[in-house]
């Protein structure tokens, strides 16, 4: 049984995302940072009528942050809210067969609650992520 | 309000009716025919009876007796068929049109104002009885259909047409930014600017649809409350503020009956009759404050009475009676969990229920539909005095008035209705000081803590030049910014939970340049900045003039001085229960929320409940120093006499002629032993082995004794402890023994086992009473 999932690249390493997350792939306008927020929160963007928080992927993740320059996204909604979630680049939509993680895989940081699966792509197995998790968990203030 | 506009608004509401009642008739027609067809068939009923039942309503308020009364009529006539008391045959089918049409004639009459003459109702309602003769069909005077001035839409479609608008400005920005990169024909530009212009009001007019006053909401009001009032004999003034605040026009709709029921409540139940408000002393007219206003990402709706409030402790016999909670569980309630017993579905407040407020809607059900639409409800009862209830809407699809601020690169939009007013720091008029590490600014002698924006966001650490003096629910501030750019209108909606988190915005928009925007939470930002405002401080700014020399409080000491203390070193005054605070780990202690703060007092708080506390801050930590009273705030003269000895009096200073002890901020917050005169002082007789100090001296403070070591001068002992085995000194108080072993020596042996914890407590005190 295979679903479809967008094959895309984040802080270098190919990932597979379930298209049924995916709302749209754009390139973002400006960014209009958002003072205070958490360092993952790379600022607010308008995407036609609508406005997005867009996630800084590398900071989210734990990993090195996004560079200025990714300008590629892709929209999810989570929540209600939209999200851009900023990637490296994307390649294509694809039907897959979900695997679950290899057992003794060792993922650290935001690999490890994101990751959720596992798809082969011509024997290269690719990191199923999960969008929602990419975005960490905020703690309402007050 | 002016007569002229209500008068206006009262058309509104009748268009209202006339568009609604045309477009069911013309729903309802199908129906119509195919009751006439066959009378029998009782299921085409539904349709037709909600009709005339939705007319009669809106007759009463609307003050239309004709249609009233046709209505009511054939109200009366279709229950009786629905309830099988009357067989529906062709005359009453008849009839029963013939009042249909007649409406719908009076309808097209009231719009078009054109007279109708009443001749032929009587007929038309007699029609109904059931010993009625098959009447003649009326002639029907054809008369002219008023062009409608008004059309009903579904609320989706104003939607679609928003975003669509939307998209329009995007792509009028986005042609001119293209346009904008290449040499363009003069007669072009021209173009884009009117179409920009006619871009900017369409949009304006589309967010406009979906708004309404919160007026639309409140116009039916006076009319209620005083029907309401009069059906009871109670005579009632009802005050409407804020009609002006918008809200999504669904909102309003949802929004009517939890409100209608609140008030009706508060008129019923809380205002008092007449005679007994005589007997309180209260004025003979009860009052009703209805107001709205924005607070943040909220739009918040209050009800306030100056009644009787609630009694809680009969709510909470009638839960108990009710069976809704056990006793026990009742008894362990906090005041506001009693009060909340109000909501619990099934429990009315009172025990007959009336024709006004009773009719099985509860405050329960008023509580579920205000939470259905993203609302909350929060109480405020002052038993005798009266009860306030605030409805939290959120502000979702508002459109909101806003002032633009400037800060290093970045723009952000505040509520205008939290700005108070614009000052520019220059000239003698404003004033910027440093009081400790907080910053303050004086404008017109007036002093409010001063936030710089620029500082608290990290974009931009100068100075700012412009304030913006902002008025918030806990206290006024001034926010420090770069420049005031504009005035715009915004349709905010809420921000991603990351964006919320940051506790300093209420929401986000999407402004005509393109480039979304963050709406300032101005509440938020005084929170986030650390201000902390007190009624009692807010209440002493207004009688406060410029004081030369240092600013102290004059304050009632607990003990009846009347002392004094620098200004600077209160962070705020606040009344705090005297249960929470503590004698613990050897010292007063002030629990606040979850944090605990050392506190000073000079006395017992005797009976109080309550006693107000300066809240001391040296900037870093923080302490609490209970007083009997606030009472101004004063200027210290240049001279003081020092104090003799150690202790938290730093001198003494003259003011108004009469000696006034002034407080050592200094010595109180290096830790000065915070000594009680109340509490009773336990001797302990150590034998050098230290056990004592270290393993009986916490306990006892713990349980409220002083111990000392050894006698002050002047001081005397309540009690005395003493170990079995080490020679008793001469001491004037009662002396309890401890032993080491567990069990007693005989009879009258009175020593207690030195880790019989409760015993030794008990000896302890029984001691102290001899």
């Amino acid at each position: 049984m295979s679903e479809l999932f967008l094959v895309a690249h984040i802080a270098g390493r190919g990932v597979a995302i379930a298209a049924a997350q995916v709302d749209s792939v754009v390139d973002i306008g400006e960014v209009i940072a958002v003072p205070r927020a958490d360092a993952f929160v790379r600022g607010l963007a308008a995407l036609r009528s609508r406005v997005v928080t867009v996630i800084d992927t590398g900071t989210a993740l734990g990993l090195e942050p996004t560079p200025d320059a990714v300008r590629r996204a892709v929209i999810t909604v989570v929540e209600g809210h939209h999200y851009a979630i900023l990637v490296d680049s994307v390649e294509d939509v694809a039907p897959f067969a979900r695997l679950p993680l290899s057992s003794g895989l060792a993922l650290h940081r935001g690999w490890a609650t994101a990751g959720t699966g596992i798809v082969e792509r011509d024997g290269e197995p690719l990191l199923i992520l999960d969008l929602a998790a990419v975005i960490p968990a905020i703690v309402p203030a007050a | 309000m002016t007569g002229l506009e209500r008068g206006a608004r009262m058309d509104d509401l009748l268009q209202e009716f006339i568009a609604e009642t045309r477009e069911t008739l013309e729903a309802i027609s199908g129906e119509i025919v195919a009751w006439e067809a066959a009378p029998a068939d009782s299921g085409r009923l539904d349709a037709i009876f909600r009709f005339v039942h939705t007319v009669k309503g809106s007759c009463g308020f609307l003050d239309l007796p004709r249609l009233a009364r046709l209505s009511h009529a054939a109200e009366d006539v279709l229950a009786a068929v629905r309830d099988g008391k009357r067989t529906p045959d062709t005359a009453l089918v008849n009839a029963v049109l013939g009042i249909v049409d007649r409406i719908g004639e009076i309808v097209e009459a009231i719009d078009s104002g054109s007279p109708l003459d009443d001749s032929g109702e009587d007929l038309l309602i007699a029609a109904l009885a059931p010993d009625a003769q098959p009447r003649a069909q009326a002639p029907t005077t054809p008369h002219s259909r008023a062009a409608s001035r008004s059309v009903r839409l579904n609320v989706d479609l104003l939607d679609h047409m928003m975003s669509g608008m939307s998209e329009m400005v995007l792509a009028r920005n986005e042609l001119a930014r293209r346009l904008r990169d290449c040499d363009v024909d003069p007669k072009v530009e021209a173009a884009l600017e009117r179409l920009s212009l006619t871009v900017a009001d369409m949009r304006d007019t589309v967010t406009r649809t979906r708004m309404q006053k919160v007026d639309a909401l409140f116009s039916a009001l006076p009319r209620m409350v005083r029907d309401t009032s009069a059906e009871l004999g109670k005579s009632v003034d009802l005050e409407i503020e804020g009609a002006d605040v918008e809200l999504d026009r669904e909102m309003i709709e949802l929004m009517r009956d939890p409100l209608v029921h609140i008030i009706r409540n508060s008129i019923d139940h809380g205002i008092e009759g007449p005679a007994e408000r005589r007997a309180l002393g209260k004025p003979k007219n009860g009052r009703l404050v209805v107001s709205a206003r924005q607070s943040g990402n909220q739009i918040l709706i209050e009800v306030a009475d100056d009644g009787k409030g609630i009694d809680v402790a009969r709510i909470v016999a009638k839960a108990a009676e009710k069976g809704l909670h056990s006793v026990t569980e009742l008894a362990a309630m906090s005041d506001a969990a009693k009060l909340d017993l109000i909501f619990a579905p099934g429990l009315s407040s009172r025990d007959a229920v009336t024709a006004i407020s009773g009719r099985g809607v509860g405050m329960d059900v008023v509580r579920a539909n205000i939470e259905q639409i993203g609302g909350r409800i929060v109480l405020t009862n002052d038993p005798g005095r009266g009860l306030r209830i605030v409805i939290h809407v959120p502000l979702t699809l508002s459109i909101l008035s806003t002032i633009i601020v400037g800060v290093g690169t970045q723009r952000f939009a505040l509520p205008r209705q939290a700005i108070e007013e614009i000052v520019m720091v220059r000239g003698d008029a404003v004033r910027i000081d440093t009081i400790g590490d907080a910053a303050a600014v004086t404008v017109r002698g007036r002093r409010m803590p001063l936030v710089s924006l620029g500082q608290l966001f990290k974009l931009n650490d100068d100075a700012p030049p412009t304030l913006v003096i902002v008025s918030t629910r806990e206290g006024d501030y001034a926010l420090g910014v770069d420049t005031v750019l504009d005035t715009e209108e915004l349709v905010v909606k809420p921000a991603s939970p990351a964006v919320m988190a940051t506790g300093v915005y209420a929401g986000k928009t999407l402004p005509d340049n393109g480039l979304p925007m963050l709406l300032l939470d101005a509440s938020g930002i005084a929170a986030v900045a650390g201000l902390r405002f007190t009624p009692v401080v807010a209440a002493s700014t207004e009688v406060e003039e410029v004081v030369p020399g240092v600013p102290a409080l004059l304050f009632d000491d607990l003990d009846g001085c009347r002392r004094a203390i620098a200004l600077a070193v209160i962070d705020r005054v606040e009344p705090v229960a005297v249960d929470a605070i503590r004698w613990s780990g050897g010292a007063m202690r002030l629990s606040i929320g979850d944090a605990i703060i050392p506190l000073h007092a000079v006395a017992a708080f005797g009976t109080r409940t309550e006693v107000a506390v300066l809240r001391l801050t040296d900037g870093e930590s923080e302490m609490a120093y209970a007083i009997a009273e606030a009472i101004e705030i004063v200027a210290l003269p240049a001279e003081m006499a020092p104090a003799r000895g150690a202790g938290p009096i730093a001198g003494v200073v003259s003011i108004a002629g009469e000696q006034i002890e002034l407080i050592d901020p200094h010595a109180l917050f290096a830790g000065q032993p915070v000594t009680l005169a109340s509490l009773p002082v336990c001797l302990l007789q150590v034998d050098g082995s230290g056990w004592m100090e270290t393993f009986l001296k916490p306990a006892l403070e713990a349980s409220g004794y002083r111990c000392v070591t050894a006698l002050a001068a002047g001081e005397t002992a309540a009690v005395a402890l003493a170990m079995e085995d080490t020679p008793l000194r001469e001491t004037l108080a009662p002396v309890v023994t401890l032993r080491r072993t567990r069990t007693a020596e005989g009879e009258d042996d009175a020593s207690i086992y030195r880790y019989d914890r409760p015993a030794l407590i008990a000896a302890l005190a029984a001691r102290r009473a001899m």
